[in-house]
């Protein structure tokens, strides 16, 4: 994390003493309010905390937290890029987890198609809610609230059928030494392999998001959708590829951490919803579609674990830590209008 | 060029909608490097015609010639694939999109292969700014500008250019004019003066007759869904369009029952 820090104040100082000449400003790329929130954030924590939530120990408490929560912000802020919102993730967590822990755990069946059978719901949760959003029109909100309660409904109803109770066990045994490997395991004791998994996914969507023509879509789609349509894009067909990428996402969430922790709850993910908003708002998406970045959701994500977290290494009460996250998210979005003015109104060598 | 067959022919179209007729006994035709005007207060049927032209709604009746021979769309994607585009009020653009992006929305250039395929980004600003700069708005020089930041003349150009450069041969242009001041409006009406002279056939809709008369060769005033009046460049004074838009003789009902009514009390 040092190194981060270290890395990041020359760019800052190049940044600001180079405004003037420098025609590619990072300033007016969508992340840029989030990494000065993050930069921010680290600040606070550092004056108030000391360095210990940067120590391994520290570090890893926040990067588990900002990995889950990750792997989930990134597709739902595609949706809100494409202009459309996502939060049925807050079911598909659990039923990602409760399907592995009854199938492997309770049913003593193979880790692998409990997995299989986790990600093959998100598939299907998601591809719902997209056609469930094409065909219907009504606002994605109301659809994925219809969704998010009918799959709270349905993963508590089967558990207590199945298993006649809301928390099922995942005895280590039964997941395996692979999957508890792939999936469930602390890398030197503290940091979860989601973490892995994190940079990987991130890497991947940076890649298709903003260096392959699929990404272009996606804004073209949050821009306008009909321009979008009339511009020989399948917006009808990539609507419903992001959503079960997000509700695959969830699922996927949830599937390790049902192996990480050796069980799953029914009522776990309600919170993911909000924090994988504030995460997305954060890192410089518009809440109304066309604008955002993936490296911003990143570091909204980050910003929202380290003040998740970081509260603990300070002298304050943790309750504290929730009127951090609101002045934040109202500052992040303020900051963000700004910036997006400044590259709105951005022409170089004007004469 | 009249001796060639019109590049766009529309011949006794009518559409009505269950019992409604929108659309009566419409015949129209554009040559290649040639203006259209199509006036017509609100409700006229302007955008319905619109609609049909690129290919949204069908005709109930009647028939679309495209070089003389009958052509149906059965989607706008249809229309676009034989040349016809258009361009609406707003440009069709997307505001937080940068100018080369936009510009190639769905049919972006790409280098590398397989899913390796990467957006070039270098080649797609290189050939949006060329093809803007060529239509003379000199003033966008770097395709990394969001469209948003454009003013309202340069975003219906950037949106003509790229109607252009994807092979349009007809343009219908849906009221480019309608949201802009004086010198923004010379801007687009510059633009269309350039497409004409580029061999495309212009079908500019709009209800503002200034604009109109600067640009158009041939006009046409639709009047609740058919063609009141059919006349070419120089036939009508201003002042005479802007009595046949407004209704003419309708106005003089609508005069005659206000005094009537106020008799009456």
């Amino acid at each position: 994390m040092t190194d981060r820090t270290a890395a990041a104040s020359p760019a800052l100082a190049r940044r600001s003493a180079g405004r003037a000449f420098s025609p590619g400003s990072h300033l007016r790329r969508p992340e840029a309010g989030a990494l000065l929130g993050l930069l921010a954030v680290t600040l606070f924590f550092l004056v108030f905390g000391g360095t210990g939530f940067l120590q391994p120990a520290g570090v890893a408490s926040w990067l588990n937290v900002a990995a889950s929560l990750g792997i989930v912000a990134i597709p739902v802020g595609l949706l809100m890029i494409a202009g459309e919102l996502d939060i049925s993730i807050g079911a598909m967590i659990p039923a990602g987890s409760m399907t592995v822990a009854i199938i492997a755990g309770h049913g003593d069946q193979s880790i692998w198609l409990a997995i299989a059978a986790a990600l093959a719901l998100g598939v299907v949760v998601g591809w719902i809610n997209g056609t469930l959003v094409n065909v219907t029109g009504v606002p994605s909100l109301i659809v994925t609230m219809g969704t998010l309660f009918a799959m709270q409904g349905v993963v508590l109803g089967l558990s207590v059928l199945f298993t006649g109770t809301v928390s099922v066990a995942l005895p280590p045994e039964e997941s395996g030494p692979v999957a508890k490997f792939l999936f469930g395991q602390f890398i030197g004791g503290a940091f979860q392999v989601v973490i892995v998994w994190w940079i990987l996914l991130t890497a991947l969507y940076v890649f298709y998001v903003h260096f392959s023509p699929w990404g272009n879509w996606i804004f073209a789609m949050g821009g306008d959708r009909e321009s979008a349509r009339n511009a020989g894009i399948p917006t009808r067909r990539m609507m419903v590829l992001l959503y079960i990428l997000s509700a695959t996402s969830a699922a996927f969430v949830g599937l390790c951490q049902a192996i990480l922790f050796n069980s799953a709850q029914v009522s776990a993910g309600m919170s993911y919803i909000f924090n994988a908003i504030i995460a997305v708002v954060v890192g410089g998406v518009l809440l109304t579609g066309g604008f955002g970045s993936v490296i911003g959701i990143v570091f909204g994500t980050l910003t929202f674990a380290i003040v998740n977290q970081g509260i603990y290494f300070t002298d304050f009460d943790r309750n504290w830590s929730s009127l951090i996250i609101g002045v934040m998210l109202l500052a992040a979005v303020l900051m963000n209008n700004v910036f997006r003015r400044m590259a709105l109104n951005y022409s170089p060598k004007r004469t | 060029m009249t001796a060639a067959a019109p590049l766009i022919e529309l011949r006794h179209i009518s559409k009505s909608f269950g019992p409604i007729d929108v659309l009566q006994d419409i015949s129209l035709k554009v040559h290649a490097g040639e203006v259209l005007c199509l006036l017509g207060d609100n409700g006229a049927g302007k955008s319905t015609l619109i609609k049909i032209l690129s290919g949204v709604h069908r005709p109930s009746a009647g028939e679309i010639l495209l070089d003389g021979r009958p052509v149906a769309f059965a989607s706008p994607k249809d229309a676009q694939t034989c040349g016809i585009a258009t361009v609406h009020q707003f440009g069709g653009t997307f505001p937080l999109m940068s100018i080369g992006r936009s510009f190639f929305v769905g049919v972006e250039p790409t280098k590398g292969w397989g899913p390796f395929r990467v957006f070039d980004r270098k080649r797609a600003n290189t050939i949006a700014v060329q093809a803007v700069r060529d239509f003379g708005i000199t003033r966008i020089d770097d395709g990394d500008r969001l469209v948003g930041g454009l003013s309202g003349g340069e975003r219906q150009s950037l949106a003509i250019a790229r109607a252009v450069h994807f092979g349009a041969r007809v343009l219908i242009l849906d009221e480019p004019t309608a949201a802009l001041g004086v010198k923004q409006a010379a801007h687009v009406l510059r633009i269309i003066n350039e497409a004409k002279r580029r061999g495309l056939a212009v079908i500019f809709i709009t209800h503002q007759v200034t604009h109109a008369m600067a640009v158009g060769d041939h006009f046409a005033v639709l009047i609740r869904g058919a063609i009141a009046a059919d006349f070419r460049k120089g036939e009508r004074t201003r002042e005479e369009i802007t009595d046949l838009m407004a209704g003419g003789e309708i106005m003089a009902h609508i005069e005659a029952a206000i005094e009537g009514a106020h008799a009456d009390t």
